[in-house]
């Protein structure tokens, strides 16, 4: 089995320890990973403003990028969301599609196609799990709150593996941080009020870290921590699925 | 062409290839004892709920309860004796406006949220219900049903004016949401549920 | 209100006091928890969601057979009907309605389609006085203000304002301030309207083509002692509210108090069917655009909507940044897929107000998929030139860009590019990210140039 490995743009950019970590932990699991050189962006920030149209190019060189691998994989609910719903091509459409059925999202990746019980796996804190919206409500990662049906939760299912780790209980399970995309920039007094709010739930619960599958959500909620002086971190679930802290 | 016509022809050309009507499941209600769990409801949405065997057992509750009433109306010539029993329909529905009391039947009752199904037949006039200061409904224990489908299967395509599900007080929450009984409609409902003799 | 300030200028302004978002996200994040509770005690809680869609597809796709079968059904009944291609022509109807019965004084129970006509406006200038009933819209009408929600229209206001607003207009004792007092002054207040006004108009939540009924929510009570106390009863509907039969209420009332409230059901749910005897009953049916919008593949489905307000409560956005920050009868996400249609120059900013986060859509008791619709308005607001002419050059910039691995690996020594490119990214005041947000720290290193170090 060959993997993919689809680095989203910012994470390259700003957290590449995100990006190393999801590399280790696939070759700790026995999978063999290749990253395209050639990778840039999904095309999300420019379809989410409104213009899918100009995402063309940026589509089929995902495509060529990305054809031969047996699976697609990112740490990012958001990016692989927008490849799962808007991903086209009218020079490659059966590759197109067929990226479309093969992408998928580290968590559950781990969870449903490696089927991972086991993890080796040490991070003695306390950590509070931000359910990314697009991981959550869009590839169901969760059980949403709004919902009457069963409860499950692929990166608690996972977290719970990680040795020392204590999840702690939020007020709001499953409220959004205010990222958005551009909405961060262009609805910047609301953005920041719900990632203030977001902020707020995890540190009244005395989370030492926050996590979670979408690096997006927490370089948002990272920004307003570290305006507030807060020694609390963010950690992308990579990272702490691949921690060896003694 | 009348705005009838452009409205309809425009409906028309836009509306989308017919899709087929479903049919409505059949929807799980509770095992629970219905009476029990009407009851449980109508508290819990600040109705007064009271298990009878006789009128003259529920006019007993409702004097106690209700001793300031000077004006009661009733559809039931049982409480003659304290109530107006015999309006006409054609009385103007302006002059009930000082009635404190109304004791009425209700049809039906909903064990899921204890609302009861009321149609002018029942009524001495339409505005009855709503204009009194605090209301009193009687219905059958036999007559809860468990959903609100069952209570529309037995109403079926039954004539009426008027009806009208009442459930609880008249209330509001428009001030900070702080829960009120008694916005413009009754401010009590107390119902009596009257085993069959 | 300004007309010419977009969603974020007046959230904003909405956020100039945090202590105040505080409390309306608090107390509309309370409404949701009570949908929550209430939802999750029937268990079949998704299937009466998904019948109540397909119901209401079934709708859409037989509207002009419903429309024709409800008109006949009701005209058999008694009742009135006009059809109304308009706003104006609602209002002209309305109007001559009121005109022939000499009314120069009418009680309103809760209508959003009349504040989407803004009837009251149009009565006032014709001499026509209207007092709106629902407690909730008697205040904002007397702060004179629209509504900012469709179920709780003056939940923007704090007790203390209502306080000053009844001591101002209905003679409180300054200072008042409690719920109960306030709500019981409004009690005698409106009792003296209803018993006196001789027309009433209300809205409508549901009108059965089957039957010709028509079905009006309410948990005060002011629908019915309006229409039961006028000579002329006058209802206002969307030619949208339609459901085929009579049994298919007991689907969407399950459904219809539980999403706006948590409550079971409300108070009361009244059948109008046949007007009283000696009295007439009006019926006007109005299109206002509803047609156009039903011809909008990707967005027909929010004509399902049954003005619930559930989106509105659990919307992280419209918590906190209120009702009239969309500048639009209908508020929150409904509000934003609906206006476009209307006037998509005017609703540009609404699908934008949003992270599409997509809880409205799992909270939405018609399963209208909400979220979706904002993604593809915004494709339709930027392909019909309605979006602001910087940001497309700035999406050009980042499209090229992106296009182009030599580019994008050009562009960077870690993070470089994006402090270029991506407007969030220059650390001084005029950045909307950096306004209460620090940058993240470029790295020594992008993942691309740790990889070829490590892996190649």
């Amino acid at each position: 089995m060959t993997v993919g490995l689809f680095i989203p743009c910012y994470v390259d950019q700003f957290y590449p320890n995100a990006a190393i970590a999801t590399l280790e932990l696939l070759e700790k699991l026995g999978v063999q990973v290749v990253y395209p050189l050639k990778q840039t962006c999904c095309g999300q920030p420019m379809a989410n403003s409104g213009y899918e149209h100009l995402t063309h190019e940026s589509n089929e060189l995902f495509v060529k990028n990305f054809k031969e691998f047996d699976y697609i994989v990112a740490p990012s609910g958001s990016c692989v969301l927008h490849i799962k719903d808007h991903l086209h091509s009218d020079k490659y459409p059966a590759e197109a599609n067929a990226i479309r059925g093969k992408i998928y999202e580290l968590i559950e990746f781990l969870t449903d196609v490696l089927k991972v019980d086991k993890l080796k796996a040490r991070f003695p804190h306390k950590v509070g799990l931000h359910q990314s919206c697009h991981g959550q409500r869009g590839l169901r990662l969760a059980q949403m709150t709004e919902l009457v049906a069963r409860d499950f939760s692929k990166p608690e299912q996972l977290l719970s593996m990680v040795d020392g780790l204590e999840l702690i209980e939020l007020t709001r399970k499953d409220e959004c941080c205010g990222f958005g995309g551009t909405f961060c920039v262009a609805e910047e007094a609301v953005s920041v009020k719900m990632g203030k709010d977001r902020v707020a739930d995890h540190l009244q619960h005395e989370a030492e870290y926050i996590t979670a599958a979408d690096m997006s959500c927490l370089m948002h909620m990272e920004g307003i921590l570290r305006r507030q002086k807060s020694n609390v971190k963010v950690m992308h679930i990579a990272e702490i699925l691949n921690a060896q802290e003694i | 062409m009348s705005s009838r016509e452009q409205i309809l022809a425009s409906v028309a050309k836009n509306q989308p290839i017919p899709v087929a009507l479903p049919e409505i499941p059949i929807f799980s209600s509770e095992k629970s004892d219905l009476v029990e769990k009407f009851t449980t409801v109508a508290v819990g949405i600040g109705s007064k709920v009271f298990r009878v065997n006789s009128l003259k057992e529920a006019k007993q509750i409702l004097l106690k309860e209700h001793k300031a009433s000077k004006r009661i109306i009733s559809t039931f010539p049982q409480f003659s004796d304290v109530a107006e029993v015999s309006i006409v329909p054609s009385t103007d529905p302006h002059t009930m406006e000082d009635v404190d009391l109304a004791i009425l039947e209700a049809h039906l009752g909903v064990a899921e949220n204890s609302a009861l199904w009321v149609t002018e037949e029942l009524l001495p006039m339409r505005v009855t219900p709503f204009i009194c200061q605090h209301l009193a409904l009687v219905v059958s224990p036999k007559a809860i049903l468990p959903l609100m489908h069952h209570a529309y299967e037995q109403i079926g395509m039954k004539d009426y004016g008027f009806g009208v599900f009442i459930a609880g007080p008249s209330k509001t929450a428009d001030i900070e949401q702080s829960l009120v009984l008694g916005a413009h409609g009754p401010r009590t409902l107390t119902i009596f549920l009257l085993e069959e003799q | 209100m300004s007309e010419l300030k977009d969603h974020a200028a007046l959230a904003e302004n909405f956020n100039a006091d945090e202590l105040r978002v505080n409390w309306h996200d608090e107390t509309l994040w309370f409404i949701r928890q009570k949908r929550d509770r209430s939802a999750h005690a029937i268990p079949d809680w998704e299937l009466l969601r998904e019948t109540a869609s397909q119901i209401k597809h079934n709708v859409l796709s037989n509207l002009s057979e419903y429309l024709e079968q409800f008109e006949a059904n009701a005209k058999a009944n008694g009742v009135i009907v006009h059809w109304a291609v308009d706003a104006r022509e609602h209002n002209q109807i309305v109007h001559g309605i009121l005109k022939k019965h000499g009314v120069k004084e009418m009680v309103k129970s809760k209508s959003m389609l009349t504040e989407e006509c803004h009837l009251n406006d149009y009565l006032a200038e014709n001499g026509i006085e209207v007092i709106d009933s629902d407690l909730g819209e008697r205040i904002v009408q007397l702060a004179k203000e629209p509504p900012s929600h469709i179920v709780l229209p003056s939940i923007h206001k704090k007790k203390e304002e209502v306080g000053e607003l009844f001591h101002k207009h209905l003679g409180t004792a300054p200072g008042v301030s409690d719920p109960q007092v306030l709500t019981e002054t409004a009690r005698q207040h409106l009792r003296e309207k209803f018993l006196t006004r001789r027309a009433a108009l209300t809205g409508v939540n549901f009108a059965i083509a089957e039957t010709g009924e028509f079905v009006v929510c309410t948990n005060e009570g002011n629908a019915d002692m309006g229409a039961h106390l006028a000579d002329v009863h006058i209802a206002s509907m969307g030619i949208e509210k339609l459901i085929p039969q009579r049994k298919h209420l007991g689907v969407f009332l399950r459904l219809l108090a539980r999403s706006a409230t948590g409550q079971p059901i409300t108070t009361y749910s009244s059948h109008f069917k046949k007007p009283r005897k000696g009295h007439e009953m009006h019926l006007v049916l109005v299109d206002n655009g509803r047609s156009i919008h039903l011809g909008r593949e990707d967005f027909r489905n929010s004509l399902k909507c049954i003005r619930c307000g559930a989106c509105m409560n659990t919307c992280p956005v419209y918590r906190r940044s209120g009702g009239h920050s969309y500048h639009n009868a209908v508020a929150g996400p409904i509000g934003a897929i609906l206006a476009p249609n209307f006037d998509m120059k005017k609703a540009a900013d609404l699908p934008f107000a949003s992270t599409l986060c997509g809880s409205c859509s799992n909270v939405c008791p018609v399963k209208i998929d909400i979220h979706n619709q904002l993604y593809k308005w915004r494709q339709v607001i930027v392909q019909e030139g309605y979006a602001d002419s910087k940001k497309t050059l700035g999406m050009k910039a980042m499209t090229q860009t992106f296009a182009s691995p030599a580019t994008f690996r050009l562009a960077g020594k870690a993070g470089r590019w994006f402090m270029r490119n991506v407007p969030l990214a220059v650390s001084n005041k005029l950045n909307p990210w950096y306004k209460q947000r620090e940058m993240p720290v470029p790295p020594k290193e992008s993942f691309g140039e740790w990889y070829r170090k490590n892996r190649k």
